[in-house]
């Protein structure tokens, strides 16, 4: 599985990529988490808001933080 | 409306903490009491309020609208007001400039939308009805969403995408018009949950600032006279407007922390218009912004973009003291 959070280095994102870290441990999946802070980067997956969580490349969360126990959800759902 | 939170202060503070009535430490703890409690009553109000619309209308949605339409004129009215109501985060400002612009949105359209974006906030209004009441409120709101547009108009009038950075001309060159937004049909019960904890997330993440604003305030509002600053920034001063916002726009604060002093300033005879000029001069226009922004375009243009917002902040600040 392929994970993304997509965020400047804002705060929020901060919180959504340790939440990410987190969710991952504690459901022992093996998956790559990336973590894009590079605007031009950024911008080739259409975001408006940030931060963003992509599963599989697709934007799953926008604009808000993602708690520890919707990530889990969102990663058992797309096993 | 919120005579039972000025008995809970008074209650508390004479009563409880048995510190006399009338003493300067008395009037500082029940004013910090009183104002703590019906400010975080109201934003949690607020920001549920505009949780709701921003669930329907979420900014996805309103760019493509306004990428997708001819709306003559209309378009600055409509991000302007956009702006306002969608939850400001300064990191998102270069994404949302990019993203405008992508979709085709004219440069001045896009300027309207970030100029009201940090401008006009739920948090600031929440503590605008909270301090100056429900009609300085819907002038501070509306003031706000006029000079969004009105610079839009002026920016957008300059011709200025020659000073984008380099990279986001390429992107302009390849603006496409967006699709129309596929959206989640989900019911308002569904929503509610998400709504809810944006809109405790939001409290979470102003608490302190508002507690340390509103306890700065309470200090200043026991133990400075009225009319204090008075006699440094006058009514009659004809600079004082263009001195407070010059002051202000460097200077960074989100609205929660700079608005408890600035009811304090107004209340020691700080004319309000002066007042809000400065707030609008600290949120709206800031050097982190700045260094934001330039990602994406040149210092030229951020020049320009902050020499207008400035002079527009200034207008409406003299406006306001004449209608308050």
């Amino acid at each position: 599985m392929n994970i993304k959070v997509l965020g400047p280095g804002c705060p929020k994102c901060k919180t959504t990529y340790n939440n990410v870290i987190e969710a991952v441990k504690q459901t022992g999946i093996d998956a790559e988490v990336i973590k894009i802070e590079d605007i031009e980067e950024m911008m080739k997956y259409n975001v408006l808001t940030t931060p963003v969580l992509m599963i599989n490349e697709v934007a799953k969360i926008k604009g808000r933080v993602a708690e520890i126990k919707e990530i889990k959800e969102l990663i058992n759902a797309n096993l | 409306m919120f005579d039972w939170i000025q008995y809970f202060a008074d209650w508390l503070i004479y009563r409880i903490f048995s510190i006399a009535q009338g003493s300067k430490l008395g009037d500082a703890l029940n004013f910090f009491v009183y104002d703590t409690l019906k400010i975080l009553i109201l934003l949690f109000l607020i920001t549920m309020v505009m949780g709701v619309v921003n669930s329907y209308f979420p900014v996805d949605r309103i760019r493509n609208f306004l990428s997708r339409n001819k709306l003559f004129g209309l378009e600055y009215l409509l991000a302007s007001t956009f702006g306002a109501v969608t939850p400001f985060c300064s990191c998102s400002s270069v994404p949302l400039f990019i993203g405008f612009v992508k979709g085709g949105i004219p440069l001045g359209v896009t300027f309207a939308f970030l100029i009201t974006s940090p401008l006009v906030n739920e948090v600031a209004i929440a503590l605008f009805v909270g301090m100056f009441g429900l009609k300085a409120t819907i002038i501070y709101v509306s003031s706000g969403i006029l000079l969004g547009m009105i610079g839009g108009v002026v920016l957008g009038k300059l011709n200025l995408e020659k000073y984008l950075s380099p990279w986001v001309q390429g992107i302009l060159t390849n603006a496409e018009k967006e699709g129309e937004f596929d959206e989640e049909k989900k019911n308002f019960a569904e929503r509610l949950p998400e709504i809810f904890r944006e809109a405790t997330g939001i409290i979470k993440s102003v608490f302190w600032y508002i507690l340390v604003g509103i306890g700065i305030g309470a200090l200043m509002h026991g133990f400075i006279p009225t009319g204090f600053f008075e006699q440094y920034i006058s009514k009659d001063n004809p600079f004082a407007v263009p001195i407070a916002v010059i002051l202000g726009v460097p200077m960074y604060s989100n609205a929660a922390g700079v608005l408890p002093v600035i009811q304090v300033f107004v209340q020691k005879g700080i004319p309000i218009g002066t007042a809000i000029a400065f707030m609008m001069a600290v949120v709206g226009l800031s050097i982190p912004e700045a260094t934001l922004l330039k990602k994406v375009m040149t210092w030229k243009l951020i020049g320009i973009f902050f020499t207008v917002v400035s002079f527009f902040i200034i207008i409406s600040g003299y406006l306001f003291n004449i209608i308050l």
